[in-house]
């Protein structure tokens, strides 16, 4: 099977470790080979950051390049417009809606673009937007914007719910995993409308 | 996290940790360092080993050797500009050797993800003249750093591991295995390790027969392979960059795989160049092992054809070699940039605003504080390297006088003052330069994650150890003024800063609060903003807290950001902030 790429992408402080490592999990539990390459350091202080994760049966390199992108999971709405030219040709964006401004918007040296999900929708790439921080507040916790995530990227996989179930057991506390269960079919089952 | 069939995905530096422990490490001493710092978090884990942050590198790489010395494997690990710290003790543990195996981990920063330089380390494998081995991918990682011990014994010499950004924080499938503790008894050898001209004379000789050893043992090693496949194109590479190339072309050419990069091998370079049309070199950085083939009179193509500067990925060697690259989607619109900022509640914060509201030069230093120099604060003027701050001002303070004396001053964190700062410190004392340093003390070597220092009265397991005074300490040296300010109170900040920047004596000035980070670290509610107090004038604004922005020309907080540190509400005029 040819490599597939998932980034992870969003703002320096919002969680998207437990997201990598419970996909990191799933796709081991499934017998791929796997890479997942995360960012440390100064950049994690509020910045832009970037997980790649690739699977297959034999994986080389540990980064995904510009076009390569097989699915691009975003956090913010404004970090899946940075990382829209890793996209795949006919690849799928799975974006929360939230918007969060960075400094240069915040001091006023530029402006946070309109319409956002609008204008990637135009570009021609398959964009599905949600707003998982009100889902996640439904299930029962802010925190849970990842699992919202992870369950809507699933709903694009074909491998079966119990895998993704047990990857969540593996990877996050007992107390929680009722509620981050409810986060996921939150997100798997959300339609549009 | 681990399957039943005992594979487990991995990062590459919890590898390196993994293989500390199979290799029966004893002693470990580090200062941490992106990327290398998880390496040590990660072997502190496991009992068996001792494991301490060192206040700095070379202090970390003497004690290493000491353990080793003593008869027990031992090990230390820094970032790349960190063995420029510990270089001195290493080019001579070159000639000394080891007594139990001693392996170091240098861990390079090609793209500068968190560095203030992109040098290459295998330069100070090469002038130090000890062996350097560099896997390229979690499972070498944990494989290299077991062989390193063993050739560290056979070869009676420190044994550099080479680790890179793309290795040190990736993850990827290992293999684990049991540990096996040797034991060396420890035997007095003053020819061997005293290293006094006639004795150094001596060691000299057996440093050069030892790499003429190991390049007869690069010959034919497993770290070194030959993947031949077809023979129009041949690559030599290492680390990272083999991925990359196998990305790009699979087993359609020929490669000869590097794992060990000091020293290089060369009737095998020569012989796979034999074999192959047309040769080239694929490695990041410095062109290393392509000055090497072409000593060896070996035609060979490498930097003409990629960069010196910055990281490769599969994309840039595709495209190096004229391969198709991928297609995407774009957008006109313009995206903001997002870079790092200081955290809400940094204590940082308000230390910088009153510099900048003061007109001060700053001389900065490395660390979280750093961020002081991205606007909106704007308000250092320089960094170079760890602890670099006190020695610039008092240099800058001798040539420009009482024109800078009372506008100048030195900041520097906590664990930076630790590593290198008192030196510095000590040298103004003893010249004497009118100079003010700030060591802003939030209580944790902050920009890596975390870490203990001796000033914090923890260690890496965070249990209670010896803490440094740091006021006593200063007073010690020969101060007399050393206050001590609290950042989040801007006005006792800028009237203690005046005072000291007017004083015609030397001063230290201790900006104390900890990390807004630190789980002990209670926070206030978050502030509200009163819309109809707010006058839109955005005195607010300068302090650059992610937490504040302006929506429909009033101020706004987010809530599940602030921490109250009232920092902003300081600032406004109409008193706003609830």
């Amino acid at each position: 099977m040819e490599t597939k790429n998932i980034m992870i992408v969003g703002v320096g402080g919002q969680g998207s470790l437990l997201a990598s490592k419970l996909l990191g999990h799933l796709l081991l539990s499934e017998g791929y080979d796997v890479k997942v390459s995360e960012v440390h350091g100064m950049s994690q202080r509020g910045g832009s950051v970037v997980t790649y994760v690739r699977y297959g049966d034999k994986v080389y390199s540990p980064v995904i390049d510009k076009g390569e992108a097989d699915y691009i999971v975003s956090f913010e709405a404004l970090e899946a417009a940075r990382w829209l030219p890793f996209l795949k040709k006919d690849g799928q964006i799975v974006t929360n809606t939230q918007q969060i401004d960075p400094m240069p918007v915040i001091t006023g040296a530029a402006q946070y673009p309109e319409k956002l999900v609008d204008k990637l929708k135009a570009t021609g790439a398959k964009v599905d937007a949600l707003d998982c921080l009100s889902l996640a507040e439904q299930a029962g916790s802010a925190k849970a914007v990842n699992i919202v995530l992870l369950g809507r990227l699933s709903h694009y996989f074909d491998l079966p719910e119990d895998a993704w179930m047990k990857s969540l057991e593996a990877n996050v506390p007992s107390k929680f995993l009722e509620m981050n269960k409810k986060a996921f079919e939150l997100g798997k089952n959300y339609s549009e409308n | 996290m681990s399957l039943e069939n005992g594979k487990q995905l991995m990062l590459g530096n919890k590898a390196v940790a993994r293989g500390l422990y199979e290799a029966g490490v004893c002693f470990i001493s580090s200062y941490p360092g992106t990327p290398s710092t998880e390496v040590t978090e990660e072997a502190a884990k496991y009992d068996e080993i001792y494991c301490e942050w060192a206040p700095n590198e070379k202090v970390a790489m003497e004690s290493a050797f000491g353990a080793s010395l003593a008869g027990r494997r031992a090990f230390c690990a820094q970032k790349h500009v960190g063995l420029n710290v510990a270089a001195d003790p290493l080019y001579t543990m070159s000639y000394t050797g080891v007594n139990a195996g001693l392996v170091i981990v240098v861990a390079d920063d090609a793209g500068m993800h968190s560095s203030q330089n992109e040098q290459d380390s295998r330069h100070h494998a090469i002038a130090a003249k000890v062996p350097m081995l560099e896997p390229s991918d979690s499972k070498e990682a944990l494989e290299f750093t077991k062989l390193a011990y063993e050739l560290s014994e056979k070869y009676d010499t420190p044994v550099l591991l080479k680790m890179c950004t793309r290795v040190a924080h990736s993850q990827s499938i290992v293999e684990t295995g049991e540990r096996n503790v040797p034991d060396k008894p420890y035997e007095k050898n003053i020819a061997k390790y005293v290293m006094m001209p006639g004795n150094a004379k001596k060691r000299h000789p057996i440093v050069e027969q030892r790499t003429k050893d190991l390049i007869s043992y690069a010959e034919n090693c497993p770290l070194n392979r030959v993947e031949m496949g077809d023979t129009k194109i041949g690559i030599i590479t290492c680390s990272t960059s083999y991925q990359y190339v196998k990305e790009v072309f699979g087993d359609s050419v020929s490669v000869l795989k590097l794992g060990m990069t000091n020293p290089l091998p060369e009737n095998l370079i020569k012989d796979f160049a034999s074999k192959v049309d047309q040769l080239f070199v694929v490695e990041e950085l410095d062109p290393i092992i392509e000055n090497h083939v072409k000593s060896l009179g070996v035609k060979v193509t490498g930097k003409e054809l990629l960069p010196i500067v910055d990281e490769f990925s599969q994309t840039l060697i595709a495209n190096a070699f004229g391969k198709e690259t991928a297609t995407s989607y774009s957008l006109t619109e313009e995206i903001p940039n997002r870079p790092p900022v200081m955290c809400a509640g940094c204590p940082h914060r308000g230390l910088f605003y009153t510099l900048k509201k003061n007109n001060c030069t700053v001389l900065g230093d490395i660390g979280c504080y750093t961020l002081g120099a991205v606007p909106p604060l704007g308000a250092i003027e320089m960094t170079l390297c760890m602890g670099a701050s006190i020695g610039a001002l008092h240099g800058f303070n001798k040539v420009r006088g009482s024109e800078s004396e009372h506008k100048t001053v030195a900041v520097i964190g906590d664990s930076t003052f630790m590593h290198s700062g008192m030196t510095g410190l000590a040298n103004v004392a003893y010249n004497q330069s009118n100079s003010t340093i700030v060591i802003v003390d939030n209580s944790i070597t902050g920009m890596t994650g975390h870490q203990q220092n001796p000033t914090t009265g923890y260690n890496i397991k965070g249990d209670p150890a010896g803490k440094i005074d740091l006021e006593a300490l200063c007073k010690a040296m020969g101060f007399e003024r050393v206050r001590v300010v609290d950042p989040y109170n801007l006005e006792e900040c800028e009237k203690v800063l005046k005072e000291e920047l007017a004083a015609d004596a030397p001063s230290v000035i201790i900006s104390r609060r900890p990390c807004a980070l630190l789980k002990y670290v209670k926070h206030n509610p978050p502030l509200n903003v009163n819309k109809d107090k707010c006058i839109g004038c955005k005195s607010c604004m300068r302090i650059g807290c992610p937490a504040i922005s302006m929506k429909d020309g009033k101020a706004t907080i987010d809530a599940t950001l602030c921490v109250g540190c009232n920092v902003c509400s300081q600032l406004c005029p109409k008193k706003a902030f609830e």
